[in-house]
């Protein structure tokens, strides 16, 4: 087991490594210099006076795709002030992080405090079951930026309207997740709870709750996934602040090197948030 | 209906089809203290009586009366041992029967939980594996955690629904052995449903026979209970003696031939 791990991180790091050096031997054709183009020093004079620099220009954008050392370069520069704030259009990582983090926690949560209580509803009664699925089947597989319109004429804000656009793509797996949980928990344990003569919040908090709580905890793993999904989408839509927003404004100012650091950091962003639900996950998975 | 008549069951049936009731007119009591057997052959609607004694199904027709008063739902004076012994996996053997505990006495503190949590453990003799969960204890185990928590909340009778069936002999001749001699200290009265007549003569004062429903060339004859037979052994046998006692051999061919006889 140990040495599968040891193997397994040798050959990730391995393939890493193989990936720059792709990458690296990929970009350096392009990367050729631009200022020895044969230009005579009368044209580069030319061109300054005409605002186009042709030697710092190929210094600083390289010519296209960026080197894994100019990528390095930004990653250092992002990560040693993440937490800048220079106007509506230059902040630091964090900050744009932040707002996203803040925008998909607040409209997970909403999604929470709607579906869990509904989900348990419709698990434990086959009439809401029956009367609720209709809505549920139609609403659930559109997507959730098809909103957005109705969100901003309705809620007029646009962060808002990020939120709600969160809230109603989390609410699915969550919903129909709670409901299964709760609608198969094992018939014994509600038995033993009815002689018992548990009362119904009680059988709820500490019989069906626990029982339903790994399927519950797998819906919301499927939900933050999906709202971290959305929120990118949604915040270039919307604008304004958050990593999506910052991605696609980098993409605007040609700076390739700060959309690829913007696409690794929602990488490993949404890792850790799934890392995060898949531990809550153990914690409260039994074996029967 | 005596003075020591704890439960009476009145014209009891069960139909799942119209007309055709799995089993109709069953009448019988229990008096307190005693132990009372139910064998019958798959389909005869033994769990289905027991689950209407403990209050979890209704029955089509018919009364059940306990102390005078109507059973009418699941109760804490009916404690129940299910066949699969039904513990929440996701709490430890002391928290199972505690949730039991603070169910029947709610006011009670947590110390006092715990001491009647911890005597009931103690007596089915799983004091070291109080703090496991269920999934790492064996199937005997779990049975007899099962056992535990029914006695825990002292009932005023105990449902024991095939508590064995999934055991080994070995486990069960054990447990058997120690759920004898909890309801004997404890004169707690028992209905238990078993599939195993040796199990029956051991522990039963009374054991009903059940036959199945039938079709016979006069019409659909319901199932009911058969037969009452009354345990004429010492009550003080034990499961390594009873094969010496005189009456053992006919009381059991009797059952045997009946559950033959009646196998449809």
């Amino acid at each position: 087991m140990k040495n599968t791990n040891l193997k397994a991180a040798l050959l990730s790091a391995l393939v890493f490594v193989v990936l720059v050096a792709v990458w690296h031997l990929a970009t350096m054709t392009t990367a050729t210099p631009a200022s020895a183009t044969g230009m005579t020093p009368e044209q580069i004079e030319y061109a300054r006076m005409l605002g186009k620099d042709p030697t710092a220009g190929a210094e600083q954008k390289g010519a296209g795709f960026p080197t894994p050392a100019q990528m390095a370069a930004t990653i250092g520069k992002q990560l040693s002030n993440p937490f800048y704030d220079n106007g509506p259009n230059d902040k630091g990582i964090a900050i744009q992080l932040g707002w996203s983090l803040l925008r998909v926690g607040s409209g997970f949560l909403l999604a929470c405090v709607v579906a869990l209580p509904l989900g348990f509803l419709i698990g434990m009664s086959p009439l809401f079951h029956k009367a609720l699925d209709p809505f549920i089947q139609v609403l659930k597989p559109i997507s959730p930026l098809a909103w957005m319109p109705l969100a901003l004429y309705t809620i007029k804000d646009s962060s808002a309207s990020g939120i709600f656009v969160i809230f109603i793509c989390s609410i699915w797996p969550m919903l129909l997740n709670t409901a299964f949980g709760v609608a198969s928990v094992k018939r014994e344990w509600l038995n033993v709870a009815s002689t018992l003569e548990v009362k119904p919040l009680r059988k709820a908090f500490r019989v069906i709750l626990p029982a339903a709580a790994p399927t519950i905890l797998t819906g919301m793993r499927i939900s933050m996934g999906i709202a971290w999904l959305v929120i990118v989408a949604a915040e270039m839509l919307v604008g304004g602040t958050g990593i999506g927003y910052f991605l696609w404004n980098e993409w605007n100012n040609l700076s390739l090197t700060n959309v690829i650091f913007a696409i690794l950091v929602i990488g490993v962003v949404g890792m850790a948030l799934d890392l995060s639900f898949a531990a809550i996950q153990k914690k409260v998975t039994y074996v029967e | 209906m005596s003075s020591d008549t704890l439960l009476s069951i009145e014209g009891l049936s069960k139909s799942y089809v119209a007309h055709r009731p799995v089993f109709a007119d069953v009448s019988f009591t229990l008096e307190r203290g005693e132990f009372v057997c139910i064998i019958g052959h798959s389909g005869c609607g033994k769990t289905t009586i027991l689950n209407a004694l403990a209050g979890l199904d209704t029955a089509s027709t018919g009364h059940i009366f306990m102390d005078g008063r109507e059973v009418a739902g699941p109760s804490l004076e009916r404690g129940v041992v299910f066949q699969g012994h039904a513990l929440m996996p996701w709490l430890t053997v002391r928290r199972n029967i505690a949730f039991a505990v603070e169910s029947r006495w709610p006011q009670w503190s947590r110390a006092q939980v715990n001491e009647q949590v911890e005597k009931f453990v103690t007596l089915v003799g799983l004091a070291p594996a109080i703090d496991k969960k269920p999934s790492q204890l064996s199937g005997g185990m779990k049975q007899r955690v099962g056992i535990a928590r029914a006695f825990a909340i002292q009932p005023k009778m105990l449902l024991l629904d095939e508590p064995f069936g999934a055991l080994d002999a070995l486990t069960r001749g054990t447990i058997q052995d120690e759920l004898m001699t909890i309801v004997r200290q404890t004169r707690q009265t028992v209905f238990m449903i078993t599939h195993d007549v040796d199990e029956a003569i051991l522990l039963a004062d009374r054991i009903l026979l059940m036959h199945n429903g039938v079709d016979t060339p006069t019409g659909y004859r319901p199932g009911g209970v058969a037969e009452v037979v009354v345990n004429p052994l010492p009550r003080e046998r034990t499961r390594a003696g009873l094969h010496h006692l005189d009456a053992y051999y006919p009381l059991r061919n009797d059952i045997v031939d009946f559950l033959v006889g009646h196998a449809h």
